[in-house]
């Protein structure tokens, strides 16, 4: 049963083959037996999980069920969960047990879905590999076998890993400036981050609110339109969130892709993108042109602008938001605090990890006094021209394609000496975020035996045609089929 | 691009986080490669440019000057590292 997706389970537990008590046993004992190889959960809800399974099968008799009721899946651990320890990867958050449902959270909770536990991710989403989680690093499952430790991706790593090892068929994620994509593209398996404000923010530990998303991890397309469906929609306790009708996110997964324009951003397609991995991704584009697409190169100008404009105002958001952790109302405090900046000071200096100071400390410089312009403001024009140049690409094409990361998944500590080699590694996700349209990485090959992810990307509010385009291409490949070993 | 001493230790007390004198060398360098990153974008013409502050150009909603929330001071202090009386404890603030 820990093969099949979410749309299969979901048919199991139907036609009555097998319980959601079952079914949630049989992935918790996975969890139990195998997780200690990758580190993907820092905590599992056994009992909860268990009680809900029965809830769910009782519904089920009661001719009360949903296409989620009863399937397990696992949150990443940024949403808060009512009564369950909600960390954030942080110290700063290790004993923090949230007295609310993030609405992510209470919309799974109401489709009947069994969560199984809390995924780990880098410290407030804070990083490209999962090594800056106060939990340990996530271990990829592919190359495992082999003895190399390589990186799942990050933030959303414990997301991507658990799935790709068959530990949960589908998790939530979030993605600042490519937290779901890149993982999803280097753990092999397909994930969604949505336009901003398709997805409500609220009681999701904030990074930086004007870029932040939440989203979809699972093995297919189809099941990733599953989540979107219960995760979409308009949310009056988020004031960015937007009032929009929200499509059924299956019903188009099946329309056929005959005159789909299809752009390549050739500033994607740079010299820092390996020979091999722009192989795979050509050759999935070609999979496309044989369904009936059409393509053509495209130019978004600014996009090398994205990072550093990224690295200004995700840090001085983050540097406000980030002002709450006091040690006065929740979360740690320090020992003995001589006076009230002691306490401040020690206790963030005590519960924050380094990549999260850094980028406080840079947030801050960039909003102080005399570098406001210079820096937030520049940066905010920017991001305008960035906008601007996807707005003008999808005057000419429906979609754009490019691979998701320069090369496949790392071995860890490769780039933890240098902050900014680690940066680079986002620097074909990042504009998208700062645009806030819609992307998606579908699993298009391998490179010496690690994933290779393609990125979708779409115009505003266009999720049903990239997870349309990403179900037409799983119809035709089995990328997304392939296990580790 | 590069900072100064003065200028991290400054922007850690902005910041309210405590810098040890040995942590300060590596934070020249990391933050110094951060800001020369970050400096691409001075090359960027940005004449008669918006800023642009949400994507959609959204503006704030709102609503109703309702009362929606209920008191749960329980449930918040509940999950505080110091309480007492229904009041947080902080050192004190006034000798």
């Amino acid at each position: 049963m820990h093969k099949k997706s979410v749309a299969e389970l979901s048919r199991e537990l139907e036609s009555g083959k097998i319980s959601s008590v079952e079914l949630t046993r049989e992935f918790l004992d996975r969890i139990r037996a195998e997780d200690r190889r990758y580190n993907s959960f820092i905590t599992i809800t056994e009992d909860q999980a268990m009680a809900d399974a029965k809830t769910a099968d009782e519904q089920r008799a009661e001719g009360k069920a949903g296409v989620w009721t009863g399937v397990p899946f696992a949150h990443k651990d940024i949403f808060c969960t009512n009564g369950v320890t909600t960390t954030a990867g942080s110290k700063m958050l290790a004993n923090f047990v949230p007295p609310y449902d993030a609405t992510v959270t209470a919309n799974f909770r109401a489709a009947g879905a069994v969560c199984l536990g809390k995924t780990n991710m880098d410290e407030f989403a804070m990083g490209s590999s999962n090594e800056s989680s106060f939990f340990g690093p996530v271990n990829n499952p592919w190359g495992l076998s082999n003895g190399d430790k390589r990186v799942p991706g990050g933030s959303s790593g414990g997301s991507a890993a658990a799935i790709a090892a068959r530990l949960v068929p589908a998790a939530t994620a979030t993605d600042t400036g490519g937290s779901i994509r890149q993982p999803a593209a280097l753990c092999g398996i397909t994930g969604l981050k949505p336009t901003y404000g398709r997805v409500s923010r609220y009681g999701m530990i904030a990074f930086a609110s004007s870029l932040d998303q939440g989203g979809t991890m699972a093995r297919t397309a189809e099941d990733n339109a599953l989540m979107l469906n219960v995760m979409a929609g308009f949310d009056p306790k988020d004031s960015t969130c937007v009032e929009r009708a929200v499509p059924d996110y299956t019903a188009t997964l099946n329309e056929p892709l005959n005159g789909l324009r299809i752009g390549l951003p050739k500033e994607y397609f740079s010299d820092q993108l390996s020979p091999a991995m722009e192989q795979q991704i050509r050759n999935a584009v070609k999979e496309y042109e044989k369904l009936g697409a059409s393509v053509k190169e495209v130019s978004l100008p600014h996009a090398k602008l994205a990072i550093a404009a990224y690295y200004v105002i995700a840090p001085a958001e983050a540097s406000a938001n980030l002002s709450r952790f006091d040690g006065v109302r929740y979360g740690y405090r320090c020992e003995n605090p001589q006076d009230l900046n002691d306490l401040y000071t020690r206790t963030r200096a005590e519960g924050f990890g380094s990549e999260v100071k850094r980028r406080i400390l840079v947030g801050t410089y960039a909003l102080s006094a005399g570098y406001f312009d210079a820096y937030y403001l520049k940066a905010q024009k920017v991001r305008r021209l960035i906008q601007q140049d996807f707005i003008n690409a999808f005057k000419e094409v429906d979609v754009l394609m490019s691979p998701v990361t320069p090369s496949p998944a790392f071995v860890q500590g490769e780039k933890t000496s240098d902050p900014v080699t680690m940066y680079l590694e986002d620097v074909f996700t990042i504009a998208v975020n700062l645009a806030g349209v819609p992307a998606m990485s579908v699993p298009a090959g391998f490179v010496d035996g690690l994933p290779v992810g393609l990125q979708i990307i779409g115009n505003y509010f266009e999720e049903a045609r990239l997870l349309n385009a990403a179900h037409q291409l799983q119809q035709v490949t089995d990328w997304h089929q392939k296990l580790p070993q | 691009m590069t900072i100064s001493r003065e200028d991290i230790e400054k922007v850690a007390v902005l910041a309210r986080i405590r810098l040890d004198e040995e942590q300060i060398p590596a934070l020249e360098n990391d933050l110094g490669n951060i800001l020369s990153l970050v400096d691409q974008l001075s090359a960027a013409d940005t004449d008669n440019v918006e800023p642009l502050a949400h994507p959609l150009d959204a503006v704030q909603r709102l609503r109703a000057d309702e009362v929606t929330e209920t008191n749960q001071r329980e449930a918040f202090q509940a999950i505080a590292p110091a309480t007492e009386d229904g009041l947080y404890l902080v050192p004190r603030v006034i000798e």
